[in-house]
């Protein structure tokens, strides 16, 4: 199967500061890669390279080459439109429009030109059964989704996300904010969604990373140290910074 | 260690200060309110409100001052509010920081402070002389924008910023253009303060005397074109009383327009809480 991003030499500068350093990896297409390392190491800047997130920080610079597809995200003719459709993203607290429930997953399907009303409400039920939160909500769809719990937040962006129909979900520590419950119904999700999608979560959770993930990427001080087969990176690191981390004797 | 007072007492003391500073402000806000409405409201009847001067005011109601009231600050609103937001869009969300931005804020701030009569003063040779709009509701209206404008730019500026980013990330990484986002998630998060910003506006605009004391005239009839003279509550009064024609129907002038902008300021703030309100999901 191909690779669904491929990153060659991936270098990110933030002004002076060299945030990311030669970052080589590919990420396999439908299965969920884990990246793991402590505060401050560059995973969410290297996810925010997927999406091109970082283009909004004006002293953002970058060499080497990101590809989608085998197709250059950041090249010239690239629509930053088109690619943020294909690469969704789940922030680290939730952060749902103050909209109502019906209108925060049915944005993103008008704002890329859908307006026959009951398509975007089939849309709207499909996303929030695929983010298992239709059960919770289809009676109080017109109410404003800042009245939901955190959990319930969280999984209405995620459906907010998949509803315009992605092939990559990016997740930056979607389970920081949340509670034990929350978190395993968010975990649960990820493992019904990782057949249709390919997922990358960034993670300070090890025990998630193991739970939810094929692969991990373990992050340092903006290089990746080792990445390869969850199981193997947590029972056999062969990179001594990698043991030291699992271990928790720093981070 | 001595102390004058001892912690517990001090709190006391400046608990009691506090109080009694908001305490006072009420009773000023009651004081004025009730004075003005117990001397104006026994001259307020049906024939006051909807019927036309007689002698200047000395008799007979004040029909053609509510209009005119309504009609020029609706034309200053007209145009302060579209420049003010779009000002305030443009500073929150495509400025950056560059001198020409720090300008334009210093510059809305002044304008914000300048003595109302010196807007009268440019309005008339502007608006009234220059471009030759007369003695109008249209000249009235102009200087009174200029002067609503930057009460609502600034209000409206920093209701923008203080959305939280969190929503327009949200908002981009669905692959929203920037405009997309801003119509779509940034303003209507930021209409209540948008809206509060108007309100502002429209009280500076609503009880201005000195501004359009050159600019509108002094008409006795209801304006019907914008090139009308047209005569707002506030002369009204001014005339009324500066030149003695009837003190009663000074105060009457005087309760009308209290609770006109008493009217529209509960009024909107009840509509903005409601918005709030659903919005939040409160």
């Amino acid at each position: 199967m191909p690779y669904r991003i491929e990153v060659e030499n991936l270098n990110v500068y933030f002004g002076e500061s060299h945030i990311l350093k030669d970052i080589n990896i590919k990420i396999n297409t439908n299965m969920v890669t884990s990246l793991i390392g402590p505060s401050g190491c560059g995973k969410s800047t290297f996810i925010r390279t997927l999406n091109r997130m970082n283009d909004t920080i004006p002293t953002f610079k970058k060499d080497g080459t990101v590809l989608l597809d085998g197709k250059d995200i950041y090249d010239p003719n690239v629509d930053v439109v088109d690619l943020r459709k294909k690469v969704g993203m789940v922030f680290q607290k939730p952060n749902p429009f103050p909209k109502s429930i019906f209108d925060n997953v049915a944005y993103g399907l008008r704002i890329h030109g859908l307006n026959d009303n009951d398509v975007i409400a089939n849309k709207v039920e499909e996303s929030l059964k695929a983010a298992a939160l239709w059960d919770e909500v289809e009676d109080k769809l017109e109410m404003s989704a800042m009245g939901l719990s955190g959990g319930q937040q969280q999984r209405l962006c995620i459906a907010r996300t998949i509803a315009v129909e992605p092939e990559v979900i990016l997740m930056d520590e979607p389970c920081s904010a949340l509670d034990p419950i929350s978190t395993t119904k968010i975990e649960d999700l990820i493992h019904k969604l990782k057949h249709d999608y390919t997922i990358i979560i960034v993670t300070h959770n090890m025990q998630q990373a193991t739970r939810v993930s094929k692969y991990t990427a373990f992050f340092l001080h903006g290089e990746i140290v080792e990445s390869g087969l969850t199981d193997k990176l947590f029972m056999e690191p062969k990179d001594k910074r990698t043991e030291d981390y699992i271990t928790g004797r720093f981070g | 260690m001595n102390r004058i007072i001892s912690p517990k007492n001090s709190q006391k003391i400046m608990k009691t200060i506090f109080w009694g500073s908001g305490i006072l402000t009420i009773l000023i806000l009651i004081f004025i309110i009730g004075y003005i409405l117990v001397n104006g409201l026994p001259v307020i009847n049906f024939n006051f409100i909807f019927g036309e001067p007689i002698d200047n005011g000395a008799s007979g109601g004040i029909f053609p001052f509510i209009v005119s009231t309504f009609y020029v600050t609706f034309v200053a609103l007209i145009v302060a509010t579209p420049l003010g937001v779009g000002g305030a869009i443009y500073l929150a969300e495509y400025a950056g920081e560059n001198k020409l931005v720090k300008a334009i804020r210093f510059g809305s701030e002044i304008l914000a402070s300048i003595p109302s009569i010196v807007f009268g003063l440019f309005g008339f040779a502007f608006f009234v002389v220059y471009l030759s709009f007369g003695f109008s509701v249209l000249s009235g209206g102009l200087t009174l924008a200029l002067m609503a404008m930057p009460t609502i730019l600034r209000t409206a500026e920093v209701s923008i910023e203080s959305v939280p980013k969190s929503y327009s990330e949200g908002s981009m990484a669905l692959g929203a253009s920037k405009w997309q986002t801003i119509y779509q998630v940034i303003l209507p998060a930021a209409i209540p303060g948008i809206i509060t910003g108007i309100i502002l506006g429209m009280a500076r605009a609503i009880e201005e005397t000195a501004a359009i004391l050159y600019t509108v005239g002094a008409a006795l009839q209801v304006p019907v074109s914008i090139f009308d003279p047209a005569r707002p509550l506030p002369l009204h009064l001014y005339t009324l009383a500066t030149e003695g024609i009837s003190m009663p129907n000074a105060y009457g002038t005087a309760a009308v327009l209290v609770v006109i902008i008493l009217i529209i300021t509960i009024v909107t703030n009840a509509l903005v809480d409601r918005y709030t309100k659903k919005m939040m999901g409160r």
